[in-house]
């Protein structure tokens, strides 16, 4: 992986990315269904308190998401 | 119209969506709930008058994201929608979607049409799209999906009399299809849908890919689909993520068509700047844990109201009826056994009518979904979710409500552990058993100058029936091994002023739901409990007075106090006594005798009972006062060491037992009917009384 490679888990409040791909198979089915496209714009909002969940804003709504299936979310930034 | 030949419509939706509301609207009080034929997942069912008069059955399907279930709630929309030869096969759709969300929602309309049958779309919160700034051309939505299209606001019901006008109306098979399966899968679709004779591709489609958890297909079934996905080079899950981006793809073009004017999400601006405060660092725990004490003062103070005046009621309608009628066995029966064991249902309605009033508020608001994402991390370390939260405090107050209460958390295992672990926590029904005891055993006096030693133990009580729940948690969380995956993954959705209507609906359904399901469990068991205690073998408690009166010759008793011997007497030589002295081996260890041992039985219909057991075994049965109830236990004497019986050893041998043990048999009724069977009910009360065994066991012989 290039060093440009980022995922969702590192990104901090207010920042905006390219969703570039998923790192867990399993995992990107549901995070499809949820609106996490390839190529749609992400957006992260804030963390729980304890860092961990995260909310993100994807497809024009809110969805809260751990920090470990967060960093399977590849971005482009 | 026989209830088979009636219209069954299901309402599909995602979480969130609406779905509720609109069914409440439509159905009215006209609902029920019962559970899908072999499973714990609830099934809201009512019915509605169409606009031709005649009257349809109404569906509320779980809410899910897509037909590919994360859940075995959400299995059950996949199974009820592709199962097209079953009867329980709706004959029209009705798909939910928030129409402020649109995107996410059509993903799920996009497979439901191409599942083939009648289908239409409800656009619901039309108002707030309005609000938004957002436009949509109805008309060409519907064109291009091939469905009719209903804009509705389910919270005020503006476009239900079209929607119901549309459902009363013959309604064709969706007139497109949306996916197109891949090539690499069609000679196997084709396969299927001969064999198997199957309506449509993608019901052959869906059958390729999940041929496992649709359960309706039989196992010879299974194995066909499985040689033909064999042959063909298929696999379950196979092009699942490329048949959804293929749908929003679809999606994004035909929303490029039809909106005529987009929204820069301002609408929510307000939510957002809510979250600032309510999902915070600081304020955020501040806030939530005040919305719990107030949930948890409610059901412990305002509940203690009616339920008094229900705990007076009951018994002075029995005590009315046992001097109206007959003496007899079928009057005693009635007047000692039913009335008091219906009472026994009745007296919990207050506290789940308050708790689910709370909950419902939580969840119609939208703040539930952000308890989860505050409490998410700590509770998930213990096998249990971030709504388990609520239950296990509710349990402080009650177990009953709370067991009902997960309900909420989607995820079996979770859900499970929490109903598993919430009765550790002490209850209110603990605390008369608990001040007693302490009383007797702990002296007044202050510790540190400031800290009476009462409250200290009584606290420390409390705190270990916390740290037994969240320890037994951790446990389960490694032993029970599941194939579903822990996700969380879940919408944030704006804030909104509850309805106040769905909250009346959500009382409703759940006092009935245990009112008349778990209400038959405790009659059942509050009956048997009367007959053990009132009856008993040979003669002895009919000539109980006779015995007494011989016994007691020379004792110049007055009137009440043979009373309060006769029914000692009795008590003693009734079934319940006889176990009671039969199990004096056992707890001896604990450092119980049978007089102890005969409160253990009877308190097992509710752990208060033992105050009252107490009173009646040491003869003073009419007087059940505190005071004087601790006076005679301070002098009862232990025969063999000539000594108090009740040391310290004994006392907070006893306190920890009902700690630890379940004693409560509403609880084992709810849990009964939240998992639908006995397994978990039997586990879980073979559990805590081995816990509570082997604890007090522990504790007496290292203080003795």
């Amino acid at each position: 992986m290039s060093e440009g490679n980022k995922n969702v888990a590192q990104m901090k409040p207010g920042e905006v990315g390219i969703i570039a791909g998923f790192t867990d198979e399993h995992l990107s089915v549901k995070l499809l269904e949820m609106g996490c496209l390839p190529g749609a714009a992400i957006r992260f909002n804030f963390s729980a308190p304890l860092g961990d969940p995260v909310c993100i804003s994807v497809l024009g709504y809110e969805l809260s998401l751990r920090l470990d299936e967060a960093a399977t979310i590849s971005i482009l930034t | 119209m026989p209830v088979s030949q009636r219209l069954k419509i299901a309402f599909v939706g995602n979480p969130n969506s609406g779905k509720s509301s609109l069914f409440n609207h439509l159905t009215g009080l006209n609902q029920k709930v019962g559970n899908f034929p072999g499973v714990t997942v609830e099934k809201r069912s009512g019915h509605s008058t169409l606009q031709n008069g005649s009257v349809a059955e109404i569906i509320d399907l779980p809410g899910i994201y897509s037909l590919y279930p994360r859940s075995i709630d959400e299995r059950i929309v996949s199974e009820i929608l592709l199962d097209h030869k079953a009867d329980s096969c709706p004959d029209k759709i009705v798909v939910v979607a928030d129409a402020t969300n649109l995107k996410r929602g059509l993903l799920l309309l996009t497979q439901v049409i191409d599942v083939g049958l009648p289908t239409v779309l409800a656009l619901n919160m039309i108002d707030l799209v309005a609000k938004a700034g957002i436009s949509y051309d109805i008309n060409a939505l519907s064109n291009h999906l091939g469905v009719p299209v209903v804009p509705i606001n389910a919270r005020n019901g503006a476009g239900l009399e079209e929607l119901r006008n549309v459902l009363s109306n013959p309604l064709e098979n969706p007139a497109k299809k949306i996916f197109n399966v891949y090539n690499e899968a069609k000679d196997a679709v084709k396969t299927l849908r001969d064999q198997l004779h199957l309506d449509n591709d993608y019901e052959a489609y869906q059958f390729l890919q999940q041929p496992r958890s649709l359960g309706f297909i039989t196992k010879e079934n299974q194995n066909f689909i499985e040689e033909v996905s064999k042959r063909y080079n298929f696999f379950p899950g196979k092009f699942q993520g490329a048949e959804t981006i293929q749908r929003y793809t679809f999606i994004q073009d035909l929303l490029d068509t039809v909106t005529l004017k987009t929204s820069d999400d301002s609408w929510k601006r307000y939510s957002s700047k809510l979250d600032k405060i309510l999902v915070h660092k600081v304020w955020g725990y501040v806030i939530f844990f005040t919305v719990l004490f107030v949930i948890f003062q409610s059901i412990f103070a305002w509940a203690t109201v009616p339920m008094d005046f229900i705990d007076g009621l009951f018994a002075s309608v029995s005590n009315y009826l046992s001097g109206i009628l007959p003496d007899g066995l079928l009057t005693r029966l009635l007047t000692e056994g039913v009335i008091p064991g219906i009472g026994g249902i009745i007296i919990f309605v207050p506290q789940i009518a308050i708790l689910f009033a709370c909950i419902a508020v939580l969840e119609e608001s939208g703040y539930m979904a952000r308890v989860v994402f505050l409490m998410d991390k700590i509770m998930r370390k213990f096998g249990l979710n971030g709504k388990s939260v609520v239950p296990l405090i509710s349990g402080v107050a009650c177990a009953i409500p709370a067991i009902m209460a997960t309900r909420t958390i989607d995820n079996w295992k979770e859900r499970t552990i929490t109903i598993f672990v919430t009765p550790l926590m002490s209850c209110s029904a603990r605390l008369p058993v608990f001040t007693i005891l302490i009383a007797l055993i702990v002296p007044d006096q202050l510790a540190f100058g400031f800290f009476n030693l009462q409250g200290l133990t009584l606290m420390g009580l409390y705190l270990l029936g916390f740290a037994a729940a969240m320890l037994s948690a951790l446990v389960m969380k490694y032993i029970i091994q599941v194939k579903e995956r822990s996700y969380l993954l879940m919408e944030l959705p704006a804030y909104r002023w509850p309805k106040w209507s769905n909250v009346g609906f959500t009382i409703v359904e759940k006092t009935k739901a245990f009112v008349f399901e778990a209400g038959k469990v405790i009659i059942a068991i509050s009956v048997v409990l009367w007959v053990l205690a009132s009856y008993g073998p040979g003669d002895r408690i009919k000539n109980a007075r006779e015995n007494v009166l011989e016994e007691s010759a020379n004792l110049r008793l007055t009137e009440q106090g043979l009373d309060d011997r006769i029914a000692a007497y009795k008590l003693e030589n009734s079934f319940a006594g006889i176990i009671g002295k039969g199990i004096e081996p056992i707890i001896r260890p604990l450092g119980f005798d049978w007089k102890i041992g005969i409160a253990l039985i009877t308190s097992f219909a509710a752990r208060e009972v033992f105050v009252g057991t107490m009173a009646t075994i040491y003869s003073i049965g009419s007087m059940e006062d505190q005071t004087t109830i601790k006076i005679r236990m301070k002098e009862e004497i232990n025969p063999e060491t000539g000594g108090p019986r009740f040391t310290p050893a004994v006392g907070f041998s006893l306190l920890v037992f009902y700690t630890f043990a379940m004693q409560c048999m509403s609880t084992i009724a709810i849990v009964y009917r939240e998992t639908k069977g006995w397994k978990w009910p039997l586990m879980q009360l073979a559990y805590m009384s081995v816990l509570a065994y082997v604890s007090s066991f522990v504790v007496f012989q290292i203080l003795s």
